[in-house]
């Protein structure tokens, strides 16, 4: 029995440390910058390539804001992006939305409308509000503090 | 010091002044040259930069004004309505990252003003603004 819970343990915590390790991308102030003022720069693996062309074509209309940049910082942007794209339709979706993927839904499945719907929280958008460490690119699980305090379990 | 070693400290200083070139003074003329020349006699005001910030434009819905993701005293920190992201400060009296770059600046303007306005604003309207938030958001 004891061994059966080690070997569950470390399962868990490899596909944690997985997934964190999965959202790292090398250094690109461009990106960091641009993709990174009005929310935190989302990891290019969490959508599929063709969803970020569509989205970099639109940037006049970003989720109802104007985000727009020149044409040369969007062709680079739009190759790093690219480049990390997710290649698994897991993580596509129509309409452009992370969390309209079925790996975010999936992924997210347990969190309750409360948690949602918290003042610390308000938007899907906010990664951060939970995944505290995430824009020092650790999204481990033994990392969330929900917004009332708790650890994630 | 040799007089070597001094000569370099200050290639690095001027060297650090190219990556800013601006300043919220520099911006301030420059805008207020392009004005004049339209509008002899212009002269930019705090007065009314405040009134660009905190007036609700009835454009957008999520974004009214500019105070409505800035906070409505530029000194402090501002929360972006959609997304929570924290916003530093908007007034280089705070914040000396702010109104560095005319990149930048000229970057925010456009895309904010479309936002909040629905339209871009003038060189006038930049040289209020930029006086009023420099001012520490005092009109």
């Amino acid at each position: 029995m004891k061994s059966l819970i080690a070997i569950l343990l470390l399962a868990l915590t490899s596909s944690a440390l997985a997934d964190s390790h999965k959202l790292a991308v090398p250094s690109h102030p461009q990106w960091q910058t641009e993709c990174g003022s009005c929310h935190m720069a989302y990891p290019p693996q969490l959508l599929t390539a063709e969803n970020w062309r569509q989205m970099m074509q639109g940037l006049d209309r970003h989720f109802g804001a104007n985000a727009t940049l020149s044409a040369k910082e969007n062709a680079e942007i739009l190759a790093f992006l690219e480049r990390y794209a997710a290649r698994d339709q897991r993580y596509g979706a129509n309409t452009q939305r992370i969390t309209d993927t079925a790996w975010f839904q999936r992924k997210h499945r347990e969190v309750s409308a409360a948690s949602w719907a918290h003042a610390k929280v308000k938007s899907r958008a906010n990664c951060t509000a939970c995944h505290v460490t995430a824009e020092r690119g650790d999204w481990s699980e033994h990392s969330i503090r929900m917004p009332d305090g708790r650890r994630w379990e | 010091m040799t007089a070597k070693k001094i000569g370099i400290a200050i290639l690095f200083i001027a060297g650090a002044g190219v990556a800013y070139a601006e300043t919220p003074s520099s911006l301030i003329a420059g805008y207020t040259a392009e004005t004049v020349r339209a509008t002899p006699g212009f002269s930019p005001s705090a007065e009314r930069g405040q009134v660009l910030f905190t007036r609700k434009w009835g454009i957008s819905q999520t974004m009214p004004s500019c105070a409505t993701c800035h906070s409505d005293q530029p000194t402090a920190e501002g929360k972006h309505v959609v997304t929570s992201k924290r916003i530093a400060p908007l007034s280089p009296a705070v914040n000396p990252e702010r109104f560095a770059s005319s990149a930048k600046v000229e970057k925010w303007f456009r895309r904010n003003c479309q936002e909040v306005l629905g339209r871009e604003c003038s060189a006038a309207e930049k040289a209020d603004f930029i006086q009023f938030v420099s001012k520490g958001g005092r009109a």
